[in-house]
């Protein structure tokens, strides 16, 4: 009875445990490829010479913010949109050839060391002169830092109250248990047992109920995590563009490990001390 | 050797249940210890296995002074008496067999002796057939006897008995005490309780008599055991 009880708990709070972790390193993962992948592209004012753009790159190159800038010219910018947009029909872009339509298309592309200092940088970029528009995807970046931190300070919550509801569950197991086998404990106690031959039986429960804890919230997040990785590379992996780069979900064998033996440590560890000090505090010899 | 000095034993009810108690046994001793219900026999064994403290005078039983003995050496010393009790005291959770074993195992003998040593003792005792009943699947007597065997297979240094034969008719009761007799001129020590008066006449060996707490007499073996029989 009690057993079942928290055998249930310990799997709730492991299986959290699992779901918070999933989520958190996804979150990372994401802005991590947010860092790398989504820079900051800058365009300059119509008539500007590349000898100007150049010079007023230099400047922004400068900035401790930057971690990496690259200088796209009207003539890249043109050479990657014919290749992304006219593959295939190279003949149709022939047209254009005299006449570049993204010649005032200059940019440098600009990575920041810190995902959180973007709203200074791109500030600062737009007050320069000559400077005629600055991208960046504002929300995405921003919502990052903010939801990787509520999503941390709800799990520690949730997963602390669990945590302590599951030690006064298997506390309970335990003492119900020895109860029950108090006659047994004594006549062991009797024929020149020791604490430890006594007590072993029930730290073993302990420590099985732990173990039962971890492994079925591991199996269950195993299977459905796969689903999950199947189901947002089904629905997601046609739309092209920036979100299809950083909506990328990391496969289960990226995290699963640590996952795993983080559950494992948190269940038996749990299992262990918990039945540990309740059967020292109710053997007592 | 077994010594007793003044123990007095009131139970915290109030109860006085040992007076004042000075026996000395001897090592190799066969004792017999008999009195009324009540008259604090079984407190008196319970004493020596240190499940009972006395509420003063010592207990020395081979050189310990029980009461100086630290708690995390009772365990050390209790496997090295053999106890039977008058309820038996057997796992309910565990067939005969296991429960011989396990007092072999709290000694630590390695598990291929623990197989040949239990089937041997159960045989002694006439149980062979039964090893995997369970306690509560025997009759009376076939429990006292797989206690009997539990206390005997480790051979101890003093054999502490509670109504060994309290369950058992006349033919198996005299089994026992052949057997208790055996294991004593082995050189272990033998303190049996007991209420049957045909053990005692028949067996021939110390009788202490015990009423309200205290030794009223102390008969050596041989001696015709006109004991009051109103005390039995
Ligand atoms: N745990 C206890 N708490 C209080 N009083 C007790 C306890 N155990 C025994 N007594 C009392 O101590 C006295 C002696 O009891 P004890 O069991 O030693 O008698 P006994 O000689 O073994 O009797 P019997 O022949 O019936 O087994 C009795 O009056 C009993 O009520
Ligand atoms: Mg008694």
């Amino acid at each position: 009875m009690f057993s079942l009880a928290s055998v249930a708990t310990i799997s709730a709070c492991i299986f959290l445990f699992c779901l918070f972790f999933s989520i958190i390193a996804n979150i990372r993962n994401i802005a991590y490829l947010a860092e790398t992948t989504i820079g900051v592209t800058v365009f300059f004012d119509d008539g500007m010479t590349e000898e100007e753009i150049l010079a007023l790159g230099d400047q922004i190159a400068q900035r401790p913010e930057v971690k990496e800038m690259n200088y796209i010219s009207a003539e890249q910018a043109w050479e990657s949109f014919q290749a992304e947009y006219f593959a295939g029909m190279e003949e149709l872009a022939e047209g254009f050839a005299e006449d570049n339509p993204l010649a005032s298309s200059a940019s440098y592309e600009i990575f920041l060391k810190d995902i959180s200092q973007q709203n200074t940088m791109v500030s600062y970029l737009q007050s320069l002169e000559g400077v005629r528009k600055v991208n960046y995807s504002n929300d995405l970046v921003a919502g990052f830092t903010n939801l990787n931190r509520l999503v941390g300070i709800l799990s520690v919550v949730i997963i602390g109250l669990l945590l302590a509801v599951s030690v006064f569950l298997i506390s309970n197991t335990i003492h119900v248990a020895a109860a029950f086998r108090k006659t047994e404990n004594q006549i062991m106690r009797l024929i020149g047992a020791t604490n430890f031959m006594i007590r072993a039986p029930f730290v073993v429960e302990g420590v099985v109920l732990g173990l039962a804890g971890a492994l079925i919230p591991l199996g269950a997040t195993y299977i459905l995590y796969g689903r999950m990785v199947e189901y947002v590379g089904e629905r997601f992996s046609g739309t092209a563009g920036g979100m299809g780069g950083v909506l990328r979900i990391l496969p289960l064998e990226a995290l699963f490990p640590t996952m795993a033996a983080v559950a494992m440590a948190l269940g038996v560890g749990i299992g262990f001390f918990v039945s540990f000090f309740t059967i020292r505090k109710h053997l007592k010899v | 050797m077994i010594e007793i000095s003044n123990v007095i034993k009131t139970y915290k009810a109030g109860n006085k249940a040992i007076r004042k108690l000075n026996i000395q046994i001897a090592d190799g001793e066969f004792v017999f210890i008999v009195g009324r219900s009540g008259s604090g026999k079984s407190t008196l064994l319970k004493m020596l296995m240190k499940e009972v403290e006395p509420t003063s005078g010592h207990i020395i039983v081979n050189g310990v002074n029980l009461q100086k003995m630290p708690r995390r050496l009772v365990p050390k010393y209790r496997r090295r008496l053999g106890m039977v009790f008058q309820d038996f005291k057997l796992l309910k959770d565990r067939n005969i067999y296991e429960n011989v074993a396990f007092a072999q195992r709290v000694i630590g003998v390695p598990p291929r002796r623990i197989k040949e040593n239990v089937p041997e003792m159960l045989k002694l005792v006439g149980l062979s057939s039964k090893y995997k009943f369970y306690p509560n699947q025997l009759s009376g007597g076939e429990q006292q006897r797989v206690a009997i065997a539990r206390a005997l297979i480790n051979n101890p240094e003093v054999l502490l008995a509670d109504e060994p034969t309290g369950n058992l008719d006349r033919q198996n009761a005299d089994e026992i005490m052949e057997l208790l007799a055996e294991i004593n001129a082995q050189g272990t020590t033998v303190i049996v309780v007991t209420h049957s008066q045909e053990i005692v006449d028949s067996m021939k060996k110390r009788v202490i008599t015990m009423d309200k707490g205290m030794v009223v007499s102390d008969k050596r073996g041989g001696e015709i055991c006109e004991i009051q029989h109103n005390l039995l």
